[in-house]
């Protein structure tokens, strides 16, 4: 009986495993098969205006970056005080779950916030608050990494830096920043993946635009924001665009976080 | 006989602890000689030790009492009422430490030795090339890494990584080194390696060290110290201390009875 | 420098914790009109942006003088100066007259009230937990127990590698593919409640999955291989010994899910059909709060737009309430840093 129970419920197991990854590999297949079919050279070479992908592109890859730019630094620094500055104390550990608390924050709700503080004065959407919203949703994530990975070195080296008369800033940013290099990179790869990938954030932030821009003071080209926008519209090529920039999107995301892997095993 | 250090009717507390760890410790390091602190685990002698550059004010709350007076210039200073971070960075240029595992930094072999040379304030390139060979020379290992200077100090065996360390710490010239167990965590061969080399420094710096090792201590030190428990025990030449003690714990743990 | 860089330090932690209230602060503030005209009523009234006739000016003194009549009045002076201010531009007498009528019997406003997307929220959310807690406790028991490490770990990178796929992405899926084949052999419109709830599902199971194998893998060898010495069979060991070894990760990842369905914007987005109604059945369409937000906002202006950032505040103070929970309950921070 005993052994009958546990073949059946085994057996579920598996199924609902099984059950889990057709439905995981149905999404990418139909995905793919509907990306690679819409995926021609005229989308890199034209606009959206032109029904093209190039100022979505790279304009969510602006967006995304600029995010980087902003969130890295607060991220990091934040996560360096967390694990070098505050001993452990009461304060810190109240901000680590502060910190933990947002990065599950509904990603919407940081689009509205964004929406108040930055479109609402300023008076329309514009690139700023698009890459500010992202760096919002970035740097729990960023402050996770560098607190986790600077725990992993051990006290010993920088105990070695301080012993040979270094101040304590210069130990952390030429020591132990480089011994927890790799494990900071990868996450910080991780997370431009998750927030390049982002819709909710941008939709009332950078908004989108039709045309190619580099000016961050305008409405921007989001891509997610334009797959939102395509996905519903009658017209089936614009339909077509969609589920290519969905595919490329997918790719890139896939591809970092793959790269992010690597980087890992090759330096462990 | 002269003394680099002296440590007077010293207290240690960590932060919260109701007693203090390290009581009533009277104890002189003499100047380019070998002073060895020996005990069972837990009676303090690496306390001890971390007290003497405090490196132990990495993390806050510890207290002191009493007195450690370093010479500097001819004068006796007592380290434990220095506050500033500057004071306390200098303190650390003249007395170093030396860990019980190996602490490469991740860079390479070249710039690991030089690191320490900057906050010296050596700014001149070829003096701190003409250091780093020379530091390397005095950890005798020069000859194995003059042709991998620019390579990862990761890749070094455990044996190298610790004389590396050496080399670091004494390129900055200090007046004194801690080792806090250095060869603990070695094979026989490197650790024979080590002392010989501890041994030589001895002609240009004062050396402490903490060991567990009541042969090493006795191999290679000119002094030994012996606490317990917190407190010091008995203190001496090492040929008396392991050959004639006069402390009844002392006996003991030297000859094994317990520790 | 160093006491500049720490004071930097500390400054930017400090940034997360002013970041936080300041996002409540201010979604409070946009949300005030619309809470202190609706107060908690608008968490249980279904109607979104209906214009009601109001009540004659008899009821609405009467309203007035119970309530603090100086508030009132400050509200007539307010409402006076605008008078002025229009008159102004118009004919005198005309709008006395229009105002006149306005005042006594067509005196119309705009009722907002969030139940209807807060219950859909809620029970979209159910709906992808009831989906997706089995499969990924299946999944993760499979991954960490059952499978041959050889499959375990390219399956396993496999389902992390599905939880880092845009939502976006879950949602498209939904719209153009799954919501029509729900619709054929379920019945009801490709858009609806179920959809919803089942693209949810099927967004979370990797992200509950991998947390949940991470929570069972940190179960020491040793205290599975007794009961195995004892005659345990898999399944025994699976719930005598890892299950309630790594009960509070396994929770913790359970409620984390959650917390990230009920937030989550895109993957519903596309087929939980955005209309303002109860949903009867399962396979109604209805809507959520993120929805609501993402599709509304943009044309909402004065008092539509408050009750929005009221939905937001909901929304937030929900999702927080929710990954506080798992957070200090059951995903206790294990800072194993600083052993002094």
């Amino acid at each position: 009986m005993r052994f009958l129970i546990n073949k059946i419920v085994l057996g579920l197991s598996i199924l609902a495993a099984l059950i889990g990854l057709v439905f995981l590999f149905w999404i990418l297949i139909d995905l793919t098969i509907k990306g690679v079919g819409a995926i021609d050279w005229h989308i890199f070479s034209n606009d959206l205006v032109n029904n093209g992908l190039r100022n979505l592109l790279i304009g969510q890859f602006m967006l995304a970056l600029t995010a980087v730019v902003i969130g890295v630094p607060i991220g990091m620094i934040a996560g360096i005080y967390l694990q070098e500055y505050s001993y452990g104390s009461k304060y810190a550990e109240f901000i680590r779950n502060l910190s933990d608390v947002m990065m599950s924050a509904p990603s919407i709700v940081i689009g509205v916030f964004v929406y108040a503080i930055v479109v609402n004065p300023v008076g329309h959407a514009n690139g700023w608050a698009g890459s500010i919203a992202l760096a919002i949703m970035m740097i729990p994530i960023v402050v996770r990494t560098t607190d986790d990975m600077l725990g992993l070195v051990p006290k010993e080296l920088r105990e070695a830096g301080i012993a040979l008369g270094a101040p304590k800033y210069k130990v952390i940013f030429d020591i132990i920043i480089k011994a927890a290099k790799v494990g900071i990179t990868t996450g910080i790869l991780l997370a431009f993946a998750r927030i390049a990938g982002e819709t909710a954030p941008l939709l009332f932030t950078s908004g989108n635009s039709q045309f190619f821009t580099m000016n961050m003071n305008q409405e921007f080209p989001s891509l997610t924001v334009a797959i939102y926008n395509l996905a519903t519209m009658p017209d089936e090529n614009l339909v077509k665009i969609a589920w290519a920039g969905a595919f490329i999107l997918t790719v890139f995301v896939l591809l970092i976080n793959l790269l992010g892997r690597y980087v890992i095993r090759e330096k462990k | 006989m002269k003394n680099v250090m002296e440590i007077k009717d010293f207290y240690f507390t960590y932060p919260k602890a109701p007693k203090p760890t390290l009581k009533n410790i009277n104890l002189n390091i003499e100047e380019n000689k070998i002073t060895a602190l020996i005990g069972p685990s837990g009676c303090g002698k690496s306390t001890l030790l971390r007290s003497l550059n405090r490196i132990q004010d990495l993390y806050p709350g510890n207290k002191y009492d009493g007195e450690i007076l370093l010479k500097i210039n001819d004068k006796m200073e007592n380290i434990l009422e220095y506050k500033k971070e500057n004071k306390l960075i200098e303190l650390r240029q003249r007395v170093g430490m030396i860990f019980q595992k190996p602490t490469p930094f991740p860079m390479s072999i070249f710039d690991n030795v030089a690191y320490g040379l900057k906050f010296a304030g050596i700014k001149s390139k070829s003096e701190i090339e003409g250091r780093v060979e020379k530091a390397l020379q005095g950890a005798a290992l020069w000859s194995e890494v003059k042709d991998r200077l620019k390579e990862s100090a990761l890749g070094m065996s455990g044996g190298q990584q610790q004389r590396l360390c050496i080399a670091r710490a004494i390129a900055v010239e200090p007046e004194v080194l801690l080792f806090d167990e250095p060869t603990s965590a070695l094979d026989p061969i490197s650790t024979a390696a080590i002392e010989e080399l501890v041994v030589e420094l001895k002609e240009r710096v004062s050396i402490a060290i903490v060991t567990h090792n009541m042969q090493q201590a006795s191999r290679i030190s000119d002094y030994t110290a012996f606490m317990y428990l917190g407190d010091l025990v008995e203190f001496g030449e090492t040929e008396q201390i392991f050959l004639n003690p006069k402390e009844k714990q002392t006996e003991d743990y030297i000859t094994g009875r317990f520790g | 420098m160093e006491s500049v860089f720490k004071k930097l330090s500390l400054t930017s932690a400090t940034l997360i914790l002013l970041l936080l209230t300041s996002i409540f602060v201010v979604l409070f503030i946009y949300a005030k009109p619309a809470i202190d005209e609706f107060g908690l009523k608008f968490l249980t009234d279904p109607r979104w942006g209906v214009t009601v006739q109001v009540d004659t000016p008899k009821v609405d003194k009467q309203v007035a003088t119970t309530e603090q009549v100086t508030d009132e009045m400050a509200q007539n002076d307010n409402l006076q100066t605008e008078d002025l201010l229009l008159d102004d531009s118009s004919d005198n007498s005309d709008s006395l007259l229009t105002d006149d009528e306005d005042g006594s019997t067509a005196n119309t406003k705009e009722v907002y009230g969030g139940f209807v997307p807060i219950v859909g929220t809620v029970l979209s959310t159910i709906l992808a937990m009831l989906f997706a807690v089995p499969i990924a406790m299946g999944i993760a028991v499979f991954l960490s127990e059952i499978a041959h490490p050889l499959l375990a770990k390219p399956v396993g990178v496999a389902i992390e590698l599905l939880a880092a796929i845009p939502s976006i992405i879950y949602g498209m899926w939904g719209l153009f593919y799954f919501g029509p084949l729900v619709s054929k052999y379920v019945g009801g419109q490709s858009v609806s409640l179920l959809v919803a709830g089942l693209v949810l599902g099927v967004m979370i199971i990797p992200f509950m999955a991998s947390l949940t194998r991470d929570s069972m893998n940190t179960t020491p060898a040793v205290l599975k291989e007794s009961a195995y010495a004892m005659g345990a069979t898999k399944f025994e060991v699976i719930k005598d010994v890892i299950f309630p070894y790594a009960k509070q990760g396994i929770i913790g990842s359970i409620i984390l899910a959650l917390g990230r369905a009920l937030g989550e914007t895109m993957a519903v987005a596309f087929v939980i059909g955005g209309v303002f109604t109860f949903p009867k059945v399962v396979t109604d369409p209805t809507v959520s709060i993120p929805v609501v937000l993402a599709n509304s906002f943009a044309e909402s202006s004065g008092m539509s737009m408050s009750a929005l950032f009221y939905l937001a505040v909901v929304l937030f103070v929900l999702s927080f309430a929710v990954i506080s929970f798992a957070k200090f309950y059951f995903l206790r921070n294990k800072n194993e840093i600083f052993n002094k």
